[in-house]
């Protein structure tokens, strides 16, 4: 297992340093440095500015000093449209607040999908299951900048329940983070309700019943343990779904989020800042699928001899 | 031996039971007893119609607009109301259809080409090539989606902005992309990344396929590689693989209008629901009907082909039922 465990840390190393490797020079080849404005710098000026950022040495050696840079102390540079803060500066002021959405975004996403799903498939063909699997495509069908502005408007606007915009009061994270888990809760149920469907045809179910076991104990210690174990591969890939997720619903709420400001400089075409935040968010969600791919193993021991 | 030939002498008489009539025939007859199904394939139906004939139907063109209407309320003059340019909202809504269904089909499409020709060659020549061509995929896989169509799109956006200088190709990408509205770029973003799902699939399909006898029989009637690609393999799973594909549909739809919606999709004019949203948004305390209609159109399109591609993998699989 450890070989596994060794061979799937060691793989993301590469995929980390394309990620790198496309978005630096994605970035920098863009025409027209970041002095190019529209108002005439003097050729001094601008001579001095690129020296200052370096932009006056050879592409590659650039990316070896940045990445250098955020290998050894985690620094990633300047950015251009604020002088004064550095890119380290934003993913301080403004990471904690996406992390804060993601997290209840994620728990919401669990906490009703998993149950909803469950419940699915233990009623199947009923009118439970056809209503869960109803509001399931449901989720799945409103992307959170249709779902966000749907919110504001009942609960906001109509209701005038909970206000909107800024981060603050638990109040305020309501609407986001439901907008945010929705459709992963829809993914979740469907998900969950297929793999329980499976687990429960499965030979082993009926050497349960045989054995005369109760139902409780046969749906949660046989069936459901066995039907989770597919739930949890997608956590990865829904942790991506969740992090890209942020710069919408940031942005629709106007929550002083990494993501809000991620939209923003792609609007100010602030590269560094671009940049960062790009490979911070990829960071994230190849380490996590890193993670969920490790726990797969300890979960599932068929996949270890692999 | 008589009651036998008995047997095989009635065989004709018996009348064909359920099992007969091959497996999509099966399948298209449950997909019409879905009635969520049916209705879905109703709904896109209409929105192709509203795709395809929209300078019919809408009741002005979408660039069209006068200041002095600007922010009209839904009424007689304006169905659907007018935006912050006074342009009819619910022309620019039916020719949004153009553009998310055809981002959703072309994403589709190329996905299965590319994913096809990516799988096909892999499986087929196997060993050193395989194991390459699959471990790039894998190095794809890793990478996160969304953000890198997002980098993609920014580096065409800002190579592409006028008056700046930037190599031949992207200026003549740029015009094909000017042509279509803004979709040609956005066509490419999503291309980068589709198809890697797509190869695996189809490689897996190959490797169990190529080793069938009527490979082996093509290669001693001295078929060419290609052929035997083509000719024998490619119609033996091509069907599965893009009913697998149109599942695929509406996260090209979201894409776009995710795209459209952060600035970086189809250029305005060009309407897009998700730009509209995102047009809408400012003024939404005052004017809300900006933005719900617009998220109601792209909500109801996304509902439509789940609506009808469940449909169809339950009746492709109906065990899931």
């Amino acid at each position: 297992m450890y070989r596994f465990i060794l061979r799937r840390i060691l793989w993301s190393i590469p995929v980390l340093f394309i990620l790198s490797l496309i978005t630096f020079f994605l970035m920098h080849s863009i025409p027209g440095g970041p002095f190019d404005t529209e108002k005439q710098v003097p050729k001094e000026i601008k001579a001095n500015l690129e020296r200052k950022y370096r932009l006056d040495q050879p592409l590659w050696r650039q990316y070896m000093e940045y990445s250098w840079g955020i290998v050894r102390h985690l620094d990633f540079g300047p950015s251009y449209a604020s002088r004064s803060r550095t890119v380290n500066d934003i993913i301080k002021d403004h990471l904690p607040v996406s992390a804060q959405l993601g997290a209840l975004a994620l728990a919401i996403a669990i906490g009703t999908g998993v149950p909803l799903g469950i419940i699915a498939a233990l009623k199947q063909n009923t009118y439970i299951d056809y209503a869960s699997t109803f509001l399931a495509i449901l989720g799945r069908s409103i992307p959170s900048l249709a779902l966000g502005p749907f919110l504001i408007w009942i609960f906001a606007l109509k209701l005038h329940l909970l206000p909107v915009a800024t981060w603050e009061t638990p109040q305020h994270m309501i609407l986001p983070a439901i907008t945010l888990g929705a459709a992963e809760s829809a993914l979740l149920a469907r998900l969950t309700r297929a793999s329980m469907l499976q687990v429960l045809r499965e030979d082993y179910i009926r050497t349960a019943w045989a054995k005369g076991l109760p139902r409780p104990s046969i749906m949660l210690r046989h069936a459901l343990k066995n039907a989770l174990i597919p739930v949890i591969t997608v956590m990865g890939p829904l942790f991506a779904v969740i992090i890209t997720g942020t710069f919408i619903v940031e942005y629709i709420f106007a929550i002083p989020g990494l993501g809000r400001y991620f939209i923003t400089s792609i609007g100010n075409r602030d590269y560094p800042v671009i940049m960062g935040t790009s490979l911070l968010f990829g960071f994230f969600i190849i380490a996590a699928n890193l993670l969920v791919d490790i726990s797969y193993a300890f979960i599932d021991p068929r996949i270890r001899y692999q | 031996m008589l009651p036998l030939r008995r047997q095989t002498a009635e065989a004709p008489t018996v009348p064909r039971a359920g099992g007969h009539r091959g497996i999509w025939a099966d399948a298209a007859l449950r997909l019409a007893k879905n009635k969520l199904a049916v209705a879905g394939g109703i709904i896109l139906l209409l929105l192709v119609i509203a795709a395809i004939f929209a300078p019919f139907i809408a009741p002005k063109g979408y660039a069209e607009g006068s200041l002095e209407q600007n922010y009209a309320t839904p009424g007689k003059r304006y169905l659907l109301g007018a935006d912050f340019m006074g342009r009819d909202l619910l022309s620019r809504i039916i020719y949004g259809t153009r553009v998310s269904l055809t981002v959703g089909v072309v994403g589709a499409t190329l996905a299965t080409i590319i994913g096809v020709i990516y799988g096909s060659i892999s499986g087929f020549y196997g060993g050193r090539i395989d194991n390459w061509m699959m471990r790039f995929v894998d190095l794809m896989y890793g990478l996160p989606t969304l953000l890198l169509i997002i980098l993609i799109m920014v580096y065409f956006r800002s190579s592409s902005l006028v008056g700046v200088e930037s190599n031949p190709v992207i200026k003549a990408l740029s015009v094909i992309d000017d042509a279509i509205g803004g979709m040609f770029f956005i066509f490419i973003g999503i291309a980068t990344t589709s198809w890697l799902t797509m190869s695996r699939l189809v490689r897996g399909m190959i490797l169990s396929l190529k080793e069938q006898q009527f490979v082996e029989a093509a290669l001693v009637a001295g078929a060419s590689d290609f052929r035997i690609m083509s000719r024998h393999l490619l119609p033996n799973f091509l069907g599965p693989v893009i009913v697998a594909e149109t599942l695929n549909i509406p996260n090209y739809i979201i894409i776009e209008a995710f795209l459209s919606f952060i600035g970086l999709g189809v250029n305005p004019p060009m309407p897009s629901w998700g730009g509209m949203i995102s047009e809408g948004f400012r003024g939404m305390r005052s004017y809300p009907h900006l933005v719900l209609f617009p998220a109601m159109a792209l909500s109801i399109t996304l509902l439509a082909f789940n609506f009808l591609g469940d449909g169809l993998r339950d009746a492709l699989d109906p065990r899931m039922r």
